[in-house]
């Protein structure tokens, strides 16, 4: 085999690269309309975005076009307006931190909820799966702005928990609950939890029960055979998982702004806002590019994380 | 059936006298039930409202079909339906013309030195959050509408066409890569030219990955309302920036009418496809 193809490479050596690069040349092709489409619609404006971040704001909206490293400054320090002695700018300080908490929060509570029903979906009879796997697809398929808002109808002050408990008589003013980081989070749960159950049964489904079975020869208990020879195995998907929860957390902005309110922003909500009533472009485009390169870290950590537990499984 | 304990000794006895099973943990399957019930749970006080014949979505004043009808009848809501349709038609067709050209030049060639330079500008949209895209689309098109003085509608498709390219691109690129080039082959041995055995041959086996490629692609068009918020001009809401903008009003059942008729046609769609896929197994 490798002899003749040898042979017929040096014969045709010159041939056999030139058809090669024709190929390469036709590849490029068929893949430039969708390349210049999203160079134009998506990956284009990020550069004017990051631009624009060193540019100084216009008087009602958009940008004048003078250099400046005002907007990334104003990213984590404010200067007052009189004395013009510089601080750390608590308010944006605080957003940040709460875009980052629940989004973790977020992730962490998909994953502990998420993980027995992949569990259960991947260990349920062959022939049932397709079906459990169905009812977690409707939530994940049905419109985000529809779930947001049926939790919002559930925790109002007039929804349906406040109103079960006042009928009942355990509380006699209804709760707060809407506008609150709380909801946000309950939101954010909710919405995002089949992103966590999808990647969670796709590597449960591969386990092998024999490996199992063994841990329980070795008089390993329930926990232990969970913590040491399950949750290694399915490593991989609990950090798909929890990459696909953790980065529209993160840049989350319809389930913030309906759950959380005006008060209770996030990242996401905080750019929107210098674009819209904030009038501060540059602050908005050092902000987003704030948010890209955070959002790229946990991509980063995760691919070397995927990478090297197949590795250390294989 | 057999089993002499199941007869008389009850429950108890019938579990201690199951084989021990690798596959239990205790307490998973209470939290996947748990998990099941809170996916639904919540969906139902907005479908029951929906049908309530008062103003309120909190007071239940019996059963009418009035919110369907003020909705069918509600000329905003039939307006920013039918531009949502518009848009996702014109997106998914676009972006699944683009995905195919795109997948065809992607799979099943050997290496070669920038194919992962295209792979990561395709999937670029999975990867940036939405709300960032928004932004910076909002700003690049504030240029062009500044240089052009256009603001119509193609603003609103070319943003949809972009993040719906990778949801197209990736059905169909598993398609190509399930599917080996000896028929294409065969059909050049017979003397196929180039664009015959493409039509003849390879267009008919990627079908499958096409239409689930389109159905996807424009779904999430239709769904999308972070970048659809940040690009529309007034005047352009699609259906979900029109609903958000009600959510943030006083809220009426008209509203738990609209979603749970999308709700609905979610899931009749959903089974659709969940039985059409399962037969052919």
């Amino acid at each position: 085999m490798t002899g003749t193809d040898d042979i017929r490479q040096d014969a045709g050596g010159r041939a056999e690269a030139e058809a090669a690069r024709r190929r390469v040349r036709v590849n490029w092709l068929l893949s430039a309309p969708a390349l210049v489409w999203l160079a134009f619609a998506a990956s284009g404006p990020l550069l004017i975005m990051a631009v624009y971040s060193f540019l100084t704001p216009g008087d009602y909206v958009g940008v004048i076009w003078d250099f400046s490293t005002e907007a990334w400054f104003q990213v984590l320090f404010s200067r007052d307006i009189f004395d013009q002695t510089v601080s750390l700018a608590d308010a944006h300080l605080t957003i940040f931190w709460r875009s980052l908490s629940l989004s973790m929060l977020t992730t962490l509570s998909t994953l502990v909820l998420g993980f027995p029903t992949a569990y259960f979906i991947a260990t349920r009879p062959r022939d049932q799966r397709p079906l459990w796997l169905f009812l977690v697809t409707i939530p994940f398929w049905t419109n985000l702005l529809i779930r947001t808002f049926a939790i919002m109808e559930l925790i109002r002050n007039e929804g349906l928990i406040n109103s079960v408990l006042l009928k009942f008589g355990l509380i006699d003013q209804p709760i707060q609950m809407l506008f609150t980081d709380g909801a946000t989070l309950v939101g954010m749960a909710y919405v995002y939890l089949p992103l966590m159950v999808l990647p969670l049964y796709a590597s449960m489904e591969r386990l092998d029960f024999k490996l199992v079975e063994a841990g329980y020869d070795l008089y390993a208990t329930r926990f232990q055979v969970l913590r040491k020879v399950i949750f290694p195995l399915v490593k991989p998907g609990v950090i798909a998982g929890s990459i696909l929860v953790f980065i529209p957390s993160l840049g989350a902005y319809v389930t913030p702004r309906l759950l959380g309110g005006g008060r209770n922003m996030m990242m996401g909500n905080f750019i929107e806002l210098q674009f819209g009533a904030g009038r501060n472009w540059p602050l908005g485009a050092a902000l987003s590019i704030t948010l890209l390169f955070v959002v790229m870290a946990a991509l980063i950590v995760y691919v070397r994380n995927v990478g090297k537990g197949g590795a250390g499984h294989g | 059936m057999a089993d002499p304990l199941s007869t008389g000794v009850g429950g108890a006895g019938e579990r201690r006298a199951k084989r021990f099973s690798v596959q239990t943990m205790p307490g998973f399957t209470i939290m996947a039930a748990l998990c099941f019930i809170a996916l639904y749970a919540p969906l139902f006080p907005m479908v029951f409202y929906s049908f309530n014949a008062g103003e309120s979505i909190a007071v239940w004043q019996g059963f009418s079909w009035r919110w369907y009808e003020s909705a069918w009848g509600n000329e905003l809501v039939k307006d920013v339906t039918i531009r949502s349709l518009v848009v996702a038609c014109f997106a998914s067709a676009i972006a699944t013309t683009l995905a195919t050209l795109a997948a065809l030049g992607t799979t099943r060639t050997e290496a070669f030195k920038g194919q992962t330079f295209i792979y990561v500008i395709i999937n670029q949209p999975l990867m940036v959050p939405e709300i960032v895209t928004g932004v910076a689309l909002l700003v690049f098109f504030a240029m062009i509408k500044v240089a052009t003085g256009y603001t119509g509608l193609a603003y609103l498709i070319a943003a949809h066409t972009a993040f719906c390219i990778p949801f197209a691109y990736l059905p169909i690129r598993a398609r190509l890569e399930g599917m080996d080039k000896t028929l294409e082959a065969a059909a050049a041995d017979l003397y196929a030219t180039p664009f015959q055995a493409f039509r003849r041959i390879t267009l008919p086996l990627m079908a499958p990955g096409i239409v689930a490629g389109a159905m996807l692609a424009f779904v999430i068009s239709l769904d999308d309302v972070v970048i659809t918020e940040l690009v529309k001009a007034a005047g352009q809401d699609t259906l979900p920036t029109y609903m958000l903008g009600q959510l943030r009003r006083a809220i009426t059942p008209e509203i738990n009418a609209i979603s749970t008729a999308l709700l609905a046609i979610t899931v009749v769609l959903l089974t659709a496809i969940f039985f059409l896929t399962r037969k052919k197994e």
